[in-house]
């Protein structure tokens, strides 16, 4: 059994957005049924570029299901611009996280998005989703550009992680040599140590984005199933300032709460270097 | 849907069953107070020794067994199988050949991989699309370099029972030992030793209605076979290490039950099966049976829904109290769909959504009623999100309910 959150529970139970949108401005179809999961995203797009309205259809399992209803969420009321910097990371904090194992489930939302903004500025397909390009899974189609995109943004280093995100080697495993060997590439790259975090620090509106997100879904969840709860006082730079309340407030071991639960989750979810300070 | 969730149908009897009554009131005394050792000298331990004989006779008549000390009591059915084949291999260490099947549990197979990097030649003999054994590959592929051969009773996945009888009648005339892998035949079919005439045969307690951590190697007497964990004397040193006796009483205990059973499985749960099957094939356009429909054990149906995924179907099922397993890629954790509906060449499209739907005599009429009675809410609502069942929707075609 897998170890869903209650998000991802509630989100495969009673899906959002589900369906076709009949006069959708743009369609991005990625997947297929031979891969075991598909993808079919539709966007309502207004002349100021705001997606009015998100649907989709999809062949999966529940954690395609809910990243699928979380990607429709987080797009709506956004302008093309806004959600094209929506990455699958972002999808993975909305569901309050995914198993390893499932996390290709949000690459696949990712890859719906990218395509549909590919195709509403009229652009030619990203190079990650153009199986014309180089494949380098044959199983999967998998491409080149894509294990690459995906290895720089989400800091892979094995195989395995590759193959949790991509699917790519999780068949015939033919394609494992030549996987290691982009790894590798895409290690000099990027030296160790220098993760594209440091490099793009977060701006300020994101950096409170991420937070209130990943309190809302993360964080806050996990507090209530003790009946506690948490309030977001002010952000300063990296410095989070929260309240805990209800049984939190008075529990004596708050400040383990603090740094184990709230400070790890948003530092996994928003920024390294983030630090949580209670306000009093 | 939460007055639903307290109802729980439990179809998955092919993954592990519920300790029958009969059988915890038989093993309890060995949990509280009869905790000796049956290896010891004093007589509270060495009563409890007498119990365990009992169990080893009630096991061997389950398998219709010559001699109860070709009874091998081990922790688990994987370990049975392992210890088939590796304490066959380490006594015929000239021959370098293994024969199995592409279908077999990963107990064997998995095991078998790693065989063949060991520098063993391993052959899988093919099934065909409805999951049958092709004998011809299997007569074909056994040389005078087989070491053994190991083939299953009945598939876990599609319930297909295979013809060890006649595979039996082959290795014999050959002299090339021969596993059975019979842990998906138990309690469901008879199984009778001396008829397949095998030399080695693996059942597992947990499938029948006793606890998990008990299982047992039949070891035809005078076959040659080395012990894989070395220790005491119990079991005649063919498996050390200090009984299990709790789990002992109760496979015995489960195997008394299993043969007393037998005809309800033929008839009752055989029935109650192909109603669930029958009306699911029915109402769905888009479902259709994986396995061989005359050949099977009585208690599994195993059926693929096309457009659909199997994890998220037993995710919604499972909303509803009801259990039941899936060859989809998605719920096992691997990319791929189940390696037995890929040998029998079932369509990706299919494999991704098949569900295999396993019974026990403790399934009810209501409760298959039940299961056929959430279904389409839970089929059509899946439809409904598949980006693939498009022209059928376009068309106004419905699920029917």
């Amino acid at each position: 059994m897998w170890n869903y959150t209650d998000k991802v529970k509630e989100l495969y139970t009673n899906p959002r957005n589900v369906g076709a949108i009949d006069n959708a401005d743009v369609v991005a179809e990625v997947g297929s049924i031979v891969c075991g999961d598909a993808l079919k995203l539709y966007l309502k797009i207004d002349d100021k570029g705001i997606i009015t309205d998100a649907k989709f259809e999809t062949f999966g399992c529940g954690s395609a299901i809910a990243s699928s209803s979380a990607l429709t969420e987080m797009v709506k009321g956004k302008t093309i611009e806004e959600a094209s910097k929506i990455t699958n990371q972002d999808i993975v904090a909305f569901l309050g996280g995914l198993p390893e194992e499932k996390m290709h489930c949000s690459v696949m939302g990712h890859e719906a998005l990218t395509l549909a903004v590919a195709k509403w500025k009229g652009e030619s397909i990203p190079d990650e989703l153009d199986t014309e390009g180089e494949i380098i899974c044959r199983c999967f189609g998998v491409t080149d550009a894509l294990i690459r995109k995906v290895i720089r943004e989400n800091h892979l280093k094995t195989v395995e992680e590759v193959t949790n995100y991509t699917k790519a080697g999780g068949a015939c495993g033919s394609c494992i040599p030549r996987i290691e060997d982009i790894i590798e590439e895409e290690l000099k790259v990027a030296p160790a140590g220098e993760s594209e975090k440091e490099k793009r620090p977060l701006t300020n509106i994101r950096r409170m984005q991420l937070v209130e997100e990943t309190i809302n879904n993360v964080i806050r969840p996990e507090l209530q199933k003790d009946g506690g709860n948490i309030e977001l006082v002010d952000i300063d730079g990296s410095v989070v300032y929260v309240a805990l309340r209800g049984s939190c407030a008075n529990c004596v071991a708050s400040n383990v709460t603090l740094k184990n639960l709230v400070e790890t989750k948003l530092r996994e979810f928003v920024e390294e270097g983030i630090e949580v300070v209670e306000a009093k | 849907m939460t007055a639903a969730m307290e109802r729980i149908v439990y179809l998955d009897n092919n993954a592990t069953t519920m300790v029958a009554p009969e059988v915890l009131d038989a093993m309890m005394p060995f949990l509280t107070d009869r905790y000796g050792n049956p290896s010891s000298i004093h007589s509270f331990g060495g009563n409890v020794g007498k119990h365990l004989d009992r169990a080893r006779e009630q096991v061997a008549a389950f398998l219709g067994a010559d001699q109860d000390y070709e009874i091998v009591f081990t922790g688990t059915g994987t370990e049975s199988d392992n210890t088939a084949i590796l304490g066959t291999i380490s006594y015929y260490r000239d021959r370098k050949h293994i024969v199995t099947s592409r279908v077999e549990h990963p107990a064997v197979l998995s095991l078998c991989k790693k065989l063949e990097r060991d520098g063993y030649t391993v052959t899988y003999v093919p099934v065909d699309s409805e999951g049958n054994l092709d004998m011809t590959a299997l007569r074909e592929s056994v040389t005078d370099d087989t070491a053994i051969v190991s083939i299953m009773y009945a598939n876990n996945e599609t319930g297909v029972i295979f013809p060890v009888q006649e595979i039996g009648a082959l290795c014999r005339e050959r002299g090339i030992p021969f596993h059975v892998d019979a842990v998906q035949a138990a309690g469901k079919i008879p199984i009778r030793v001396n008829d397949i005439g095998c030399d080695l045969l693996t059942i597992s307690g947990h499938k029948f209605h006793a606890p998990k951590g008990i299982g047992v190697l039949y070891v035809r007497r005078g076959t040659r076979i080395r012990p894989v964990l070395y220790g005491g004397h119990q079991e005649k040193g063919r498996r050390p290490g200090t009984e299990n006796t709790p789990g002992i009483i109760a496979i015995g205990r489960a195997s008394q039950l299993a043969s007393e059973h037998l005809s309800e499985y033929h008839g009752r749960v055989r029935a109650l099966r192909d109603k669930l099957e029958r009306d699911i094939l029915k109402r769905f356009p888009n479902s259709h049976l994986n396995g061989n429909r005359d050949n099977r054990v009585p208690n599994t149906t195993n059926i693929g829904f096309d457009y659909i995924e199997g994890e998220a179907i037993l995710l919604y099922l499972d909303r509803h109290g009801i259990a039941a397993s899936s060859g989809s890629a998605c719920s096992s954790g691997s990319l791929e769909p189940s390696h037995v509906l890929r040998a029998m060449g079932v369509p990706f499209t299919s494999a991704h959504g098949s569900i295999r739907f396993s019974l026990s005599r403790f399934v009810t009429e209501d409760d298959i009623g039940y299961v056929l009675s959430v279904l389409p809410e839970v089929v059509g609502r899946l439809l409904e999100i598949s980006p693939f069942w498009d022209k059928e929707k376009r068309q106004g075609k419905p699920m029917p309910l």
